[in-house]
């Protein structure tokens, strides 16, 4: 046992720390810090940043131009990005697709997509979800019909998150209706500007457009954007899946978020102290704190082991249940923290040139708090990841 | 013991119910939400017409209840609709002053609240008073006519100064009551005296905003506000009993518009578990679900019964009414949060959705605990009253 880093991951850590300091722009760490949201272009200049120092793709291999980082130097950067406020990259085309066609893409895809992903000339959507396919993404009813050299595709997927930035979607389909469920589902790449796609917004419940419905209406897509094989698109998915749940735990944000909340009490006033040393406050914030610290050694744990060669199974879902009830109870205290001015509509408060409604930091909390609900219901609710730490350790 | 409502408030209750199940539909709410105003003038004085706020007041002040059990009737129904016009703070806050406090001319605007035709706001908080109800430093001076040039009655004027945070129904209102500190510490609770301040007057300033469950509310500044002597409501110094009985009957509103809430939170998340399909199979057929959806039906008793003793309890010396509010709004706070995250959870993404019901009602829920003490202000409140 020894809980200390070695020096040269010691090392690492200056050097990502010195860069972000150089690097990150100011109004880029502010928009995250301060939860004004951060349109497509800061997340194409950061991740130009990012890309021009090589560290774009922590987890691709060199010769496609990724970082090739070990699973503790990625947990390294995790956690000081997300220290300095620095924007995470958008998930979809380097942590998703990239992985997906580096093991089952052909080299004319491998080729053409990879580089696209890199210089931010393609920005990737998942079309998984549909209406009626969540946790249960089977059964999925998307079509796609072969019609010579192309499939026509007819359906809907849903909670396209920041579709609306997309030019390409990654979607699964049905391209065999009369096969056991997941034996008759296939990976396409699609264009969005091809006829017979409309992308409608859902407005979230915090007022902002992050998700959209997308509508296929005799889609045309050239053969060659098939991914693999046709039916085998089920296996890409859990295999991108595997890669979607990297980070899970999510330990860096938690970290941010437990700073900027202590900031927070200190400024804040109960009773005329400080609210940080009002005794039921500080009890929620110590515990809270408390299941941090452990898991960040949980989530270490579970990095090494990996880093060892051993694949994460339930230890991933279990990183997901846990990491995210934390992440949604700090949430929940910054929320409290800032009393009456939880209440003005976060748009209003942080707009623009106007000067903020209370203190800067109460204008984004409450969205925050109602739009970090999403965070155990995607990517696997936690209902279907207690399901398969069950399933797994009753051997079922 | 009889824990029926009375007949007249089972009148009360099917009528509000019936009229906002036709009138207030989602889609009408949101309109409304959206609007510049955020509230809808035609409805207000529908429910006005409907006995919605003359149930707040007794005959003597001109209404028909004025009970604990009153308001917690027309609140809960409020509550399952996510009403988010400004009742409580036009009716129960600044009626409610004016009916305990108003001289006959001021109790003139009383009665065009009961009517429906007059909004009122309460402009008490301050930017770091959070939720402390004795902690005022907006200043008074009062004057001799020499002090400012404004019109002048009975030969003195006064002046008042400071900030107002969050002031819901600001924009709307036709008078701000507001409080100042004539005397005393910063959160002394003696010392603080209200005014009735009309909108408009020079020196008051309004930024307006929306509020993140819908309504309006403002940072008030009043610079330099120079009213005549009549504009006191109440007697110097005095006004913070009359302060804490309103804000009392608020809580017992809020308790009960949260209870009404989670009826329709629980309700909803019924419906959909009974008819959302995953793996072949209602999702209700989980028993990871079922259990959970029982236990917020259990949660559900105990937070009408805590309603109800706070309710019951409003008329009672203030040590009584005090200990069973705060443990009324401790417990409905408990409640409240595992409700709105709950059946967030259990419908998945569809409530994360704001065209859909439960996002709304989960609003309403969440930011009634920011209003008047949260949580864990009842909770230490609750602690001090039951150690006295
Ligand atoms: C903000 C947001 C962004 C998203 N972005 C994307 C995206 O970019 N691309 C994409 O494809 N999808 C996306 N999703 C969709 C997301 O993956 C689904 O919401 C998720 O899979 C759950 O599906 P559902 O919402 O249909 O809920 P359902 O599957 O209908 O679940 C409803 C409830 O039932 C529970 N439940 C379901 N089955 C079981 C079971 N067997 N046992 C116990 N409980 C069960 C669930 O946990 C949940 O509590 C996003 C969702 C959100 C909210």
């Amino acid at each position: 046992m020894d809980l200390s880093y070695t020096p040269e991951e010691e090392a690492f850590r200056e050097e990502v720390r010195g860069f972000l300091a150089e690097n990150l722009p100011k109004e880029i760490s502010d928009a995250i810090k301060y939860g004004t949201g951060l349109g497509k272009d800061g997340y194409l200049r950061w991740q130009a940043i990012l890309n021009e120092k090589g560290w774009l793709a922590p987890n691709w291999p060199a010769e496609y131009g990724g970082a090739e980082w070990n699973a503790v130097q990625k947990h390294i950067y995790e956690e000081e990005a997300a220290a300095a406020h620095a924007p995470r990259t958008v998930a979809f085309g380097l942590a998703m697709l990239g992985p997906v066609l580096m093991q089952f893409g052909s080299q004319a895809q491998k080729d053409y997509y990879l580089p696209r992903i890199l210089s931010g000339e393609d920005w990737w959507c998942q079309g998984y979800s549909e209406p009626g396919a969540g946790s249960d993404l089977a059964s999925l009813k998307t079509r796609a019909v072969r019609d010579g050299d192309h499939y026509v595709v007819n359906g809907q997927k849903t909670w396209t998150t920041l579709g609306q930035h997309a030019n390409k979607i990654f979607c699964l389909v049905r391209t065999d209706p009369d096969v056991k469920q997941q034996e008759g589902i296939s990976f396409l790449l699609i264009d969005m500007d091809t006829p017979g796609i409309e992308v409608r917004p859902i407005i979230l419940l915090d007022g902002t457009p992050e998700v959209n419905e997308v509508f296929f209406d005799n889609v045309r897509v050239p053969v060659e954007n098939l991914v693999g094989e046709e039916n085998k698109g089920w296996t890409y998915a859990k295999y991108l899946l595997t890669h979607e749940r990297t980070n899970i735990a999510g330990v860096g944000y938690s970290r941010a978020g437990l700073e900027s909340l202590k900031r927070i009490a200190r400024i804040e006033q109960s009773g005329g102290r400080p609210l940080i040393e009002n005794p039921h406050f500080a009890a929620r914030l110590a515990k809270v704190e408390i299941d941090l610290m452990a898991m960040a050694t949980t989530n270490l744990r579970i990095i090494s082991r990996a880093a060892a060669g051993q694949a994460p199974g339930v230890e991933s879902s279990m990183l997901k249940v846990k990491g995210t009830i934390i992440r949604q109870e700090i949430n929940d205290l910054t929320r409290r923290a800032v009393g009456p001015y939880a209440m003005p509509f976060a748009s209003e408060a942080v707009a623009g040139d106007n000067d903020p409604i209370g203190p800067d930091y109460a204008g984004p909390v409450t969205s925050q708090y109602f739009n970090n609900r999403k965070l155990s219901i995607f990517g696997g609710s936690n209902e279907i990841q207690r399901g398969i730490i069950s399933k797994v350790k009753m051997g079922g | 013991m009889n824990f029926e409502l009375t007949e007249e408030r089972q009148m009360l209750q099917d009528t509000l119910r019936r009229y906002l199940s036709d009138r207030y539909t989602t889609a009408t709410r949101n309109a409304i939400i959206d609007s510049d105003t955020g509230m809808s003038d035609e409805i207000w004085t529908e429910l006005a017409e409907l006995g919605v706020i003359g149930a707040l007041f007794t005959e003597e002040q001109g209404g028909f209840g004025g009970a604990g059990f009153d308001i917690t009737t027309v609140f809960e129904e409020l509550g399952r609709a996510g009403v988010v016009e400004p009742f409580l703070d036009t009716a129960i806050l600044g009626g409610g002053l004016i009916a305990a406090l108003g001289d006959d001319t001021q109790k003139q605007l009383l009665d065009e609240v009961i009517a429906g035709g007059a909004h009122l706001a309460l402009a008490h908080g301050e930017p770091t008073s959070r939720y402390d109800l004795s902690r005022v430093e907006t200043t008074v001076v009062q004057n001799g006519t020499t002090g400012g040039g404004a019109d002048v009655q009975n030969g003195e004027n006064i002046v008042l100064n400071g900030r107002k945070a969050v002031v819901v129904n600001a924009e709307a209102a036709g008078h701000l009551i507001v409080s100042a500190r004539e005397s005393g510490a910063a959160d002394d609770p003696a010392g603080i005296s209200l005014f009735l301040v009309p909108a408009g007057t020079p020196g008051l300033s309004l930024r307006g905003y929306p509020l993140f469950s819908g309504g309006r509310a403002a940072e008030v500044t009043l610079d330099n506000v120079t009213l005549p002597a009549s504009a006191r409501l109440g007697l110097a110094n005095k006004g913070f009993a009359a302060l804490a009985d309103v804000v009392a009957r608020a809580d017992v509103a809020l308790v009960a518009e949260v209870m009404g809430a989670m009826e329709t939170a629980t309700e909803l998340t019924r419906d959909y578990l009974m008819t959302r399909k995953q793996f072949g199979r209602p999702i209700g057929t989980f028993q990871a679900l079922a259990h959970r959806y029982s236990d917020l039906l259990i949660e559900l008793e105990q937070a009408r019964s805590a309603v109800i003793n706070a309710a019951g309890h409003l008329d009672k010396p203030s040590e009584i009414r005090d200990l069973q509010v705060s443990a009324a709004r401790n417990l409905i706070g408990r409640v409240g949060r595992h409700v709105a995250e709950e059946t967030i959870q259990m419908h998945g993404g569809i409530a994360m959705t704001q065209e859909y019901e439960l996002a709304h009602i989960a609003k309403r829920i969440t930011l009634a605990d920011h209003r008047f003490g949260d949580t864990d202000y009842h909770l230490e409140r609750f602690i001090d009253l039951s150690a006295a």
